[in-house]
């Protein structure tokens, strides 16, 4: 099992995607109107869905730590690395989009309301994994950055669906009933490859958030700044 | 010997308001600093882009929002440090107070000191902006009001959590602007349209953003607030 995910997972990830990539690039026709430029689709869109995936996996692992109560270790952890990989991923949307942006557009970025607020998440997600970095007690930590997690994740449903509410430059998600199925077919490879690969970092990066977690119960003395820090909170405010 | 009955959430979050407000009329402290600053961010914008008095004008519920934003963050940061003296917050606690309680007390006090404030700060924008009231007070008032109380209902989780991080300076800012755009994206036209007439009708749709938006984080924040403050 242990052997499938470190080696199976990300060789069948690759190997998807690459698949997926080929038939993109390969082939899919160009599009009518935006030509071979439009092949970027099959980076760019499965990227932000991974991103929008793996940022819902933060909100959950965040409501449900604080359901749980105290201790759960695992939540933090897939909450922690469901963050980072999201931003990741995000970030790496983001300039697909940019570059796409440049020759169909004629800008990187405009002020569109999809891009506006995607920006917005991405440093809403950056700020709470800065929180993280500048708690040192794990308890107050998790339960902190699950509370910002929350408050964060309602910028979730705005990203999606700005498409539609502001009608503006960034088209509507497409759909299978919108696009030519030799276009869908090349997108949901895609799709599929890169879910392979995000599950692969999630995995690969909760169990080193686990590992720290654990060490840091264990070991609280080893910390740093633990000594400086256990003191002086009893009498601030939480 | 009988003891006194306890204090619902309401009772509780008045009898706070009423100490944060009273320790604040007495110093003053917080409003002459956050008036002041923001004051000096106003005459900034005019030394930045020129004394462009149409310019100016035309931006000024931007420029207002704006102002008392990064006042706010000063003002937010305050408010939990004198509870952070000689272990006040246990004490708050151990009363019994509410943890709801006192995040509905800290978070009114914190919107009525930015309310205050954007009142102090109006009359300097008509001088230095040259901008006129529209379509009138009230509106005027509504908008100020819905907009402090969005900025400080998430402002307020974040101050908690950030009085007692490493960094809070940079901490709290970095969580709380990207969060609060929205609400500062539609104070702010809410502002210009009250500054420069609505002829499209316009100002009840940002205003309904704003209490939308309201709605959503006093909600959250009443809901996760005590667990922030648990210990």
């Amino acid at each position: 099992m242990n052997k499938l995910i470190k080696w199976g997972l990300p060789l069948a990830g690759l190997g998807v995607l690459a698949a997926g990539w080929w038939l993109g690039l390969a082939w899919a026709p160009p599009d009518r109107e935006m030509g071979d430029v439009q092949r970027i689709m099959y980076v760019h869109v499965p990227l932000q869905w991974m991103a929008m995936l793996a940022m819902f996996l933060n909100f959950v692992a965040a409501v449900s730590y604080l359901l749980r109560g105290n201790g759960s270790w695992k939540l933090d952890s897939t909450a922690e690395s469901a963050a980072e990989v999201g931003l990741l991923l995000g970030a790496l949307g983001m300039v697909t989009g940019a570059i796409w942006g440049r020759p169909t557009w004629g800008v990187y970025w405009s002020w569109d309301p999809r891009l506006t607020s995607e920006a917005i998440m991405l440093v809403t997600y950056t700020g709470y994994l800065v929180l993280r970095r500048f708690v040192e007690d794990p308890d107050k930590r998790a339960t902190w950055s699950a509370v910002v997690a929350i408050l964060g994740a309602i910028n979730l449903p705005i990203v999606w669906f700005s498409v539609r509410w502001w009608r503006s430059l960034h088209q509507v998600q497409s759909s299978p009933k919108t696009v030519d199925p030799q276009m869908v077919l090349p997108l949901r490879v895609s799709a599929i490859g890169l879910l392979l690969l995000t599950i692969y970092f999630l995995v690969t990066r909760y169990r080193i958030a686990l590992a720290e977690r654990q060490a840091e119960v264990a070991l609280p003395d080893a910390l740093p700044g633990a000594s400086a820090s256990v003191v002086p909170d009893a009498h601030k405010v939480a | 010997m009988s003891r006194p009955a306890p204090l619902g959430v309401l009772g509780a979050t008045l009898a706070l308001l009423r100490k944060d407000l009273l320790i604040e009329w007495r110093t003053r402290a917080r409003l002459n600093a956050i008036v002041f600053f923001a004051l000096a961010t106003l005459l900034m914008f005019s030394f930045a882009l020129g004394p462009d008095t149409r310019l100016l004008e035309k931006n000024a519920g931007g420029y207002f929002w704006l102002a008392i934003l990064f006042a706010s963050v000063l003002a937010l940061g305050e408010s939990f440090r004198i509870e952070s003296e000689n272990a006040c917050m246990d004490g708050i606690r151990l009363a019994p107070a509410d943890a709801r309680a006192i995040y509905l007390s800290k978070a009114l006090g914190n919107a009525l000191l930015l309310v205050a404030l954007g009142t102090l700060l109006l009359p300097v924008m008509v001088a230095l902006y040259g901008v006129k009231v529209v379509t009138g007070f009230g509106d005027l008032g509504l908008v100020l009001a819905l907009g402090s109380l969005a900025l400080s209902a998430p402002g307020t989780v974040y101050a908690a959590i950030s009085s007692n991080a490493r960094a809070r300076d940079v901490l709290l800012p970095l969580l709380l602007f990207p969060l609060v755009i929205p609400a500062l994206l539609s104070a702010a036209k809410a502002t210009t349209l009250v500054l420069q007439g609505d002829p499209m009708n316009q100002l009840n749709s940002w205003l309904g953003l704003l209490l939308g938006f309201n709605l959503i984080y006093w909600g959250v924040g009443f809901v996760l607030f005590p667990r922030i403050i648990e210990d």
